[in-house]
């Protein structure tokens, strides 16, 4: 496993909770239209990935993050600032 | 041609489905004769006043009316101008004046609305590198002014203190910290565990704010707020509030003990490009502030009001937003929309006027029937009050 690959998978498992209707992952999943997450869901998850990872995701920048591929690469970088 | 209003769609067709079974509008209410601060005619009927923020019930006060009319004579209708410019009289300075005195501050500033206080001091002070943290419920005004800088923004949990600090910890070294926090959070009327959160802020180098729109005049032993009841107001470094709840106009301000603070009058585009408050407005104000210094009488009958009318609509059954009364807010909690609405026309028609609040300006998308208290309400209306909300919750099958 690389180790996007393991954020990944990270990532995953973060949303599992959350994905209530079940919806299968991809990288391309859009966390707004496709698991129909509501802004109070998206604050407990985006708090979620930040307690995991001991990153912070600004609002400017959660505003830019659309598809789990996109959440990664925020991830990988929030956390090579660090 | 795409037409620009198709992303309101979707709220024209509920509010239509709404209307359509017949329902007031609640959101198009006129009151056609105000008689107190406690009662108004609305659609004909005598209607008790039970949402209106008018905590302290200055409105009518004959002092302020009287400073209101003498400024109209001798200052004329408005200033039609900037602060900067032409914008400030006598009455500006007085009322930051008053400010100054009431909060024992040395700085104040006065913004034509209390939206455009926390719209300029927010977006003046963080700026592209420093980090905004903010507590999830924050006002519509807080989130607006974040928007209009450019600071990171990060919000916590409500009222979290470890979601705070977590937070705090993880922001970049070398980064300027602003953390806004509201005395009283005027959807659910509960307070913040600001004595914690102020310390874990200055614990790590950030500067608060402080938004007490919904707790001047009535919280803390001088009406200060609820960093005065909690004992740490000196530790506040911005506190932001509004005329137009127990000071009864309108208009907002910003007090401050920072040494720069008057630099803001140049550099905060809300207070820059806007007209300044009328003459009889910061006349009013400056009135009514200086009797708020002295309205201890007044907080005492306004507490005892709000624990009667929170034991009193727990005992009749209904849900509210917090378990022990924290403030002069009382949040009934509907089961849904459709329910809200019809109960908050139920207690229009026993003559009972309430705040209806609903999604999105709610936390958890919850239907609100929004009561804040006055000082002025008689114990003899908060009874009515309580008989109307059983006639009108027994009507639409609430309780």
């Amino acid at each position: 496993m690389t180790d996007r690959d393991q954020t990944e998978a990270k990532i995953r498992d973060l949303i599992d909770p959350f994905n209530k209707k079940g919806v299968e992952i991809s990288g391309g999943t859009r966390f707004a239209q496709d698991l129909e997450w509501d802004s109070l869901t998206v604050m407990d998850f985006v708090a979620s990935v930040e307690d995991e990872f001991d990153i912070l995701i600004s609002m400017n920048r959660a505003a830019e993050i659309e598809t789990v591929d996109q959440l990664v690469d925020a991830v990988r970088q929030l956390e090579s600032e660090r | 041609m795409s037409d620009l209003f198709s992303k309101f769609d979707d709220l024209i067709a509920m509010r239509e489905g709404l209307l359509s079974t017949g329902l007031t509008d609640p959101f198009n209410l006129v009151m056609e004769k105000v008689e107190s601060p406690t009662v108004a005619i609305c659609n004909g009927r005598r209607t008790i006043l039970l949402g209106t923020y008018n905590y302290m019930g200055m409105t009518f006060d004959p002092d302020v009316v009287a400073a209101g009319k003498k400024a109209l004579d001798e200052y004329g209708s408005g200033t039609t101008g900037s602060r900067v410019l032409n914008g400030t009289y006598a009455g500006h300075k007085e009322v930051e004046d008053a400010l100054k005195e009431f909060y024992a501050m040395d700085h104040a500033m006065v913004f034509s609305t209390g939206y455009q206080a926390n719209l300029g001091i927010i977006s003046t002070i963080a700026g592209k590198d420093d980090y905004i943290i903010l507590d999830i419920d924050s006002h519509a005004s807080i989130y607006d002014g974040c928007a209009l800088g450019n600071a990171q923004i990060v919000p916590f949990r409500h009222n979290d203190i470890d979601a705070l600090e977590k937070r705090l910890k993880r922001v970049p070294e070398g980064a300027g910290k602003l953390v806004v926090l509201e005395g009283v959070y005027s959807m659910l009327g509960d307070i913040a565990p600001l004595k914690e959160m102020v310390a874990v802020s200055k614990a790590n180098g950030a500067m608060v704010l402080v938004d007490e729109a919904h707790s001047m005049g009535f919280i803390g032993e001088n009406g200060r707020g609820v960093a005065e009841a909690q004992g740490i107001i000196d530790d506040v470094d911005f506190i932001i509030g509004t005329f137009s709840k127990s000071v009864g106009t309108v208009g907002g301000f910003c007090v401050s003990n920072h040494p720069k603070f008057e630099i803001l009058r140049l550099v905060c585009r809300p207070y820059v490009f806007t007209a300044s408050l009328p003459p009889s407005v910061v006349a009013t104000a400056a009135t009514s502030i200086r009797k708020l210094m002295h309205g201890a009488d007044k907080r005492a009958h306004l507490w005892e009001n709000s624990k009667r009318l929170h034991a009193g609509l727990r005992q009749l059954g209904f849900k509210l937003g917090t378990d022990e009364p924290q403030s002069a807010i009382i949040a009934v909690i509907m089961p849904d929309l459709e329910t809200g609405a019809a109960m908050w026309e139920a207690l229009l028609k026993e003559g009972l006027y309430v705040n209806l609040a609903r999604p999105p300006a709610t936390p958890a998308n919850m239907t609100l029937l929004r009561c804040s208290l006055c000082a002025e309400h008689t114990g003899e209306q908060v009874e009515e009050i309580l008989g109307m909300f059983a006639a009108a919750g027994r009507a639409t099958g609430c309780i």
